[in-house]
């Protein structure tokens, strides 16, 4: 699963990726484009008990979430 | 649970905001407003003539040193990242009516941590609309409203808003003849020039660095039970209470408080608008100041919505006074939250429709 995130104002990266992690799904991936949206997403993750792997890309980040 | 860096971060830029809140007080600013995004905003529309309230006009450098300073660590940090084009003129209109709301209240959300932090007990009726209004605007969110994507802008577009504010900086310092300063009021009432424009440099970096934002801070509680934008505000509100304690400005009550009213329903009302615009923008108008100066174009259209939205404030008597709300103020408040309503059931209802036809 991939959630695009890229370009969406505070919070709906957020929200977004809890639609996601709410059908609980056990690996998903979520692109966003500003540090604040990584940071936010990041925070929620590992509240949810994800593990986040962070790699740059050209318009920003890719986040790796992976159920503990 | 173990203190994040991020937490720890946030413990120290808090307290340090709430710090220099209470010294631009006691350096001449009015009373529970070293810091107030929607005064200060309405104060530099009061110097550009752009209202004629002669107790509110004042070039504020708080201001331009929140945008500054957030613009130069963001060049620093490389996190200059220009962008926009999501609803520009939606956020226009949004930020106007948030702008209001925060003149029937008489403070933004940093003002109302800093009130409640001196005593204000009326800040705290303000606080539980805050709450009210966030919850709505994230029912909203949640059933599908947004104001689209941003895209990437040019790295000129991105430093228009700074450099207008670094404009008015050389305006006030050099050609202050141009602009118009209250002789009376809380615009006459300012902590010297060069300290102002200093805390705002400073509160700018830190707001930017730590990603402050008086509404994320309690989505974020409600949302996932994450205490860590919380944190920031609370940190500010505890230093700056501990300092107001300490310098004798600390005075428990709804009465008699500095540049505030004690109608508890539009103390609420005014603050939830300001909450629910707040969500559907974003960000507080704090977090909107910080994000122009990183360069987003769409929070550089709330500014101008905020600028535009305390005009009419004033030139159609939609402000609060000390004496209380102003019937327009009052039909003002209702319009913004009808308004801002039937902007996200438009905005979610035509989404739906674009999703049945193209399949989700």
């Amino acid at each position: 699963m991939e959630v695009d995130a890229r370009g969406l104002s505070c919070p709906q990266p957020i929200i977004e990726t809890k639609k996601v992690v709410d059908k609980k799904v056990k690996e998903l991936t979520v692109l966003v484009d500003n540090i604040a949206a990584k940071e936010n997403v990041s925070r929620f993750a590992k509240a949810m008990k994800y593990e986040v792997a962070v790699e740059e890309t050209d318009y920003g980040w890719k986040l790796f979430l992976e159920k503990r | 649970m173990n203190i994040s860096k991020e937490k720890k971060s946030l413990v120290i830029a808090g307290s340090l905001t709430g710090v220099i809140s209470v010294v631009l007080v006691l350096l001449g600013n009015p009373a529970n407003m070293g810091f107030c995004i929607a005064c200060f905003y309405r104060d530099i529309a009061g110097a550009l003539s752009l209202h004629n309230a002669a107790v509110v006009q004042y070039m504020r450098p708080e201001i331009i040193g929140l945008i500054l300073g957030s613009m130069l660590i963001s060049i620093l940090r490389k996190e200059f990242k220009p962008r926009g084009g999501s609803s520009p003129v939606f956020r226009f209109v949004i930020s106007f009516f948030v702008m209001i709301g925060a003149l029937v209240f008489l403070g933004c959300p940093f003002r109302m941590v800093l009130r409640l932090a001196g005593g204000d007990l009326n800040a705290l009726v303000a606080l539980f609309g805050f709450i009210a209004g966030i919850i709505a605007g994230s029912i909203l969110l949640n059933k599908g409203f947004t104001l689209g994507r941003s895209y990437q802008q040019t790295r000129v577009e991105g430093g228009v808003i700074g450099s207008i504010f670094l404009a008015m900086l050389l305006v006030l310092l050099f050609i202050p003849s141009l602009l118009k300063f209250s002789t009376s009021g809380p615009g006459s009432l300012h902590a010297p020039i060069i300290l102002s424009l200093i805390g705002g440099l400073v509160v700018g970096a830190l707001a930017q660095r730590n990603r402050f934002c008086m509404a994320g801070g309690i989505r974020d509680v409600f949302l996932f039970r994450d205490t860590t934008l919380l944190t920031g505000l609370v940190m500010v509100f505890v230093a700056a209470l501990i300092m107001n304690l300490l310098t004798g400005n600390f005075t428990l009550g709804f009465n008699g408080q500095s540049v505030a009213h004690t109608n508890w329903l539009w103390n609420f009302l005014g603050m939830a608008l300001v909450g629910y615009g707040s969500v559907l923008l974003g960000g507080c108008p704090l977090r909107q100041t910080i994000l122009a100066g990183e360069g987003n174009s769409d929070s550089a259209m709330s500014v101008l919505g905020m600028l535009a939205g305390a005009a009419i404030s004033h030139n159609f008597g939609l402000a609060s006074s000390p004496q209380g709300p102003t019937t327009g103020g009052m039909v003002a408040t209702i319009l913004g939250f009808v308004i801002l309503t039937a902007i996200a059931l438009v905005i979610i209802y035509a989404k739906k429709k674009e999703e049945a036809v193209h399949g989700s």
